[in-house]
């Protein structure tokens, strides 16, 4: 509203979507910072093997003795542990960080395929219609009835541990949500004049659906990817936390929960406390973008 | 409506198919079924008579009919741990289940639905923001960390609240439960709230949604120039309409509690079906986790059946349009 008036008017800029996209989601100052907080989290992930003041899986850099340092308390070689060490001598910082990567990894990593093979199902069932749709969209209700950690159970209980593993399993468990979001918004594209245009053009099916259709598909599809990222980095941890998601050598801000968890009742709660805090920093952040994104993009509250 | 039952049931018994065969193809196909079910320490004429009992030296095929016809006469194996039937271990298990998931969906209506009233009576006051907030919270926060912090504050700092396990039993017509007893209402609190958290936001958001929805509605000015009271209008009027979307969320809901039970028991030492399932993947306990994977399974696609079908009766919409197809 105001922001994109004034986009528009008050300089000589023209008024681009990309712009008036700007404009609009900046209107929220919530979500701007959302967007900042996630995006310096997101950075200090990334180059935590650059910024962190240990590597907390390299043994040779732990000293048992230094376990269980409350936050604030210097090691024996005079690094100082600012939110506290864990059990085994770790920086609580640099644990985080590294846990943070994993999960970072893990989350974008299934997205992206959890996406790639929901929109084409999604495609292909709006496009072709009749019994395939049916039957694809069946298939998406019967997944969507059972609840993701019972189906990441299911998985993970058959096919045991492993980073790979839980990565398929999140796969699993989120195509479903980009299918039937991308199916809805193409049922609608493919009845406009442009598919038809492209139809008289003799334009190969594959071409139409992934060139001309999927574009106009996006803004929905980047809502349910920002908010699946959120929910895959919380299923991820709470899977890590009971056990079955990653294995014990994977830094992981759940298995680092689990492991504070046994000393959480003699008071030494720094252990699982931070990182669940950064957790809750992470996901909140995504959640307050993704929100924002959807008033942005949805085009029933488009002005 | 009997051809819509009968067609819900058709899909339910594909699903249930289909799910015996992933897990079949789980156990048989990728592990090696006499490492799942005959325990490590057998000997050499057990695991003889175990391997001709299930059938081990016939086709694949056979051997998916044996575990079919196995599963439906009750017999999953015996739990290495417990060696007593699986099945009827998790079938102990289960009213603790139960009763934690039934206590966390009542809290999630009865905190629900007053806060999420009060935050579409006044939308734009202090308290309705500060609800709000919570509620974000609630969707954010990973469930199991807010169990930690519970057991933290109320039990180690606080020291008000006990951190584990079910507490005294008590009886009432018939019906074991916590409930009956206060000793074990104390230990119901800590991990029913745990596990209602999600669900408070969700009520808290769906009733607020209801309520900014119904207030301007005709019927509401109607009531009040009719001289009814604020309070009737909106506690009598305005709240059965509310009702209708969130009894079938939550009525949604219900599975998905059970499912999460698994972390809330893990945290709490909660002696219920979850917390069983994850023990026994530590320990290997491969019987067991079948045995659960089948009933789990089971439970869901009846618990679903059940919800669609009363659904339909409630909204005809659903089934005239499922009959159009």
């Amino acid at each position: 509203m105001a922001g994109a008036i004034q986009a528009s008017e008050g300089t000589a800029k023209v008024e681009t979507p990309f712009r008036r996209f700007v404009a609009d989601f900046t209107e929220s100052k919530l979500a701007l910072g959302g967007l900042i907080v996630f995006a310096i989290v997101f950075v200090a992930a990334m180059l935590c093997a650059f910024i962190s003041p240990q590597n907390p899986y390299d043994l040779r850099q732990l000293d048992i003795m230094d376990g269980k340092m409350p936050p604030g308390s210097v090691s024996s070689d005079g690094l100082k542990f600012w939110l506290g060490s864990d059990s085994q001598g770790r920086d609580m910082v640099s644990a985080i960080l590294y846990g943070l990567r994993t999960s970072f990894l893990v989350a974008v990593t299934s997205g992206f395929i959890a996406a790639a093979v929901g929109t084409t199902v999604g495609l292909i069932a709006a496009y072709y219609g009749g019994k395939i749709d049916t039957f694809l969209m069946r298939t998406v209700d019967i997944k969507l009835s059972f609840p993701a950690i019972l189906i990441a159970l299911i998985l993970l209980a058959l096919l045991g541990q492993g980073t790979g593993k839980i990565i398929l399993a999140l796969v699993i468990i989120q195509w479903a949500y980009y299918a039937r979001t991308v199916r809805a918004s193409a049922l609608v594209e493919r009845r406009k004049e442009y598919v038809e245009a492209a139809h008289c053009l003799a334009l190969p099916k594959s071409r139409i659906l992934f060139r001309h259709i999927l574009p106009n598909c996006l803004p929905p599809l980047i809502v349910v990817a920002t908010i699946q990222i959120a929910n895959s980095i919380a299923l991820e941890a709470t899977l890590s936390f009971l056990g079955v998601g990653l294995p014990i050598t994977e830094p992981s801000l759940g298995l680092l929960i689990a492991n504070g968890f046994e000393y959480i009742l003699s008071g030494v709660y720094w252990i699982s406390f931070f990182p669940g805090i950064a957790l809750l920093v992470t996901i909140v952040s995504i959640n307050l973008v993704g929100d924002q994104l959807r008033d942005v993009l949805n085009p029933r509250l488009q002005k | 409506m009997t051809v819509f039952i009968i067609r819900r049931l058709m899909q339910s018994s594909l699903v249930l198919l289909l799910m015996s065969l992933l897990v079949f193809f789980g156990v048989f196909a990728i592990g090696d079924p006499i490492e799942i079910f005959i325990a490590p320490d057998a000997d050499q004429a057990e695991r003889a008579r175990a391997i001709a009992a299930l059938g081990l030296d016939k086709p694949i095929w056979e051997q998916y009919v044996m575990f079919v016809a196995n599963a439906v006469a009750g017999d999953l194996g015996r739990s290495f741990v417990f060696n007593i039937p699986s099945i009827e271990l998790i079938l102990q298990r289960m009213p603790a289940t139960l009763e934690l998931a039934i206590v966390a969906v009542a809290l999630s209506v009865v905190l629900g639905v007053p806060l999420g009233m009060y935050a579409g009576y006044k939308p734009d006051g202090a308290v309705a923001k500060t609800i709000m907030a919570g509620s974000i919270f609630g969707f954010s926060l990973p469930s199991f960390w807010v169990g930690l912090m519970l057991i933290l504050i109320f039990a180690v700092e606080l020291g008000w609240l006990p951190s584990t396990g079910r507490g005294e039993v008590g009886t009432f017509l018939g019906i074991q439960s916590s409930i009956f007893t206060f000793n074990g209402l104390k230990h119901l609190l800590l991990p029913a709230l745990n596990l209602a958290l999600f669900n408070i936001s969700l009520v808290i958001r769906l009733t607020r949604a209801g309520m900014r929805e119904n207030l301007p509605m005709d019927y509401v000015k109607f009531a009040r120039a009719k001289g009814l009271s604020k309070r009737r209008v909106i506690l009598v009027h305005v709240l059965k309409n509310i009702l209708i979307p969130i009894v079938t969320v939550v009525g949604l809901e219900i599975g998905s509690v059970i499912a999460f039970a698994v972390v809330t028991e893990t945290i709490f030492a909660w002696p219920g079906m979850g917390k069983l399932i994850i023990d026994s993947i530590n320990n290997l306990d491969r019987p067991v986790i079948v045995a659960y994977l089948m009933i789990v399974v089971l439970m869901f696609i009846v618990i679903n059946l059940v919800v669609d079908i009363l659904y339909s009766i409630l909204d005809p919409r659903v089934r005239l349009g499922d009959m159009g197809k």
